[in-house]
């Protein structure tokens, strides 16, 4: 069956994080004074064919690896459904 | 001396790098499309070009370094073979982990087309044999993911071998952040692998061909591949 998996790709720490900077001081300037800092991610959503969430997972990661994720400035966190 | 210049889909400077590199040396340029799994026999030169592959989507040359064509570019590389990326060709390579390091979004968050001033750092490479070392040229430069970034020690690594072959600077050839307009570590316009035969810049050489363009210099840069190959005889590769 299709399993939905959602993954949050963020970049490293010490990574320069250009655009959670320009939403920060965005916010800031718009008079959110209580904001410290932002972070700006990618969101991607897959619909994996796979017996089991455990199996959807394993396929996910392979696909972070292939393409989906830059392992010298990004990190990931996969979440399954059903899982 | 013979080059091959990979088409992606999204390529916008093919034209351009195939007319600059033909009309500098008179050579043989071929197109090769990225659907092609081998290159054309006896390529001496292959050149990703600039442009905006796959729409730029997920991360700028992050689908085009998995196309079919880069099997081969891969093999033509680790024989030796000649291989430079501009712009987007710059952003392939290091998807690629041919070269090190990743192309960010510029400082300013914005897309930056104008002239610049680099400063040829390193001239024992077969791209730049023929500058003089601290020579400042004028090539333009047209992205909006073009900051350089390598973790510290990456970055260590990098400097000490000679690795960084162009850096931003002013017309003067001084340094500074306001010479550097994308953000890069170290001011770092084009790096080269360390075998030699390896180089990606974001700044474009063949849109500075020919005076009515703004300058010559990016002659010199076809110029170097073609003596380098002429002097060594080490065509097809280093040896």
């Amino acid at each position: 069956m299709l399993r939905h998996v959602h993954i949050f790709v963020q970049l490293k720490d010490g990574v320069l994080d250009i655009q959670g900077k320009a939403v920060a001081n965005s916010l800031v300037s718009l008079g959110h004074g209580s904001l410290g800092s932002a972070k700006v991610g990618k969101y991607i959503q897959l619909w994996i064919d796979a017996d089991s969430p455990a199996d959807a997972r394993k396929e996910a990661e392979k696909m972070c690896d292939d393409l989906l994720v830059n392992p010298i400035i990004e990190q990931y966190r996969i979440e399954v459904e059903g899982e | 001396m013979k080059t091959a210049v990979v088409i992606f889909p999204g390529s916008n400077c093919d034209r351009d790098v195939i007319h600059s590199v033909r009309d500098t040396l008179g050579c043989e340029v071929e197109s090769v499309w990225h659907r092609e799994e081998r290159l054309p026999e006896e390529t001496d030169l292959v050149i990703l070009p600039g442009g905006f592959s796959y729409g730029d989507y997920l991360r700028s040359g992050a689908m085009a370094a998995r196309s079919p064509v880069m099997g081969a570019v891969k093999e033509h590389a680790g024989r030796g073979g000649l291989l430079l990326g501009i712009c987007n060709g710059f952003q392939i390579l290091t998807e690629s982990r041919l070269l090190p390091g990743v192309l960010l979004p510029n400082k300013t968050l914005s897309f930056i087309c104008r002239p610049c001033f680099l400063s040829v750092e390193n001239t024992e490479t077969p791209f730049t044999g023929l500058f003089r070392k601290g020579q400042v040229v004028q090539f333009p430069i047209a992205h909006g993911d073009g900051l350089f970034f390598l973790p510290a020690d990456e970055l260590d690594d990098l400097e000490n071998r000679g690795g960084a072959v162009f850096r931003y600077v002013s017309p003067r050839g001084d340094s500074g952040d306001e010479w550097n307009p994308n953000g890069s570590v170290n001011n770092i316009a084009g790096i080269v692998n360390p075998r030699g035969n390896i180089l990606g810049l974001m700044p474009h050489p063949e849109r500075a061909g020919e005076a009515i363009l703004g300058g010559e210099d990016g002659r010199l840069f076809w110029r170097s591949v073609a003596s380098f190959l002429e002097k060594g005889g080490r065509r097809h590769g280093l040896q």
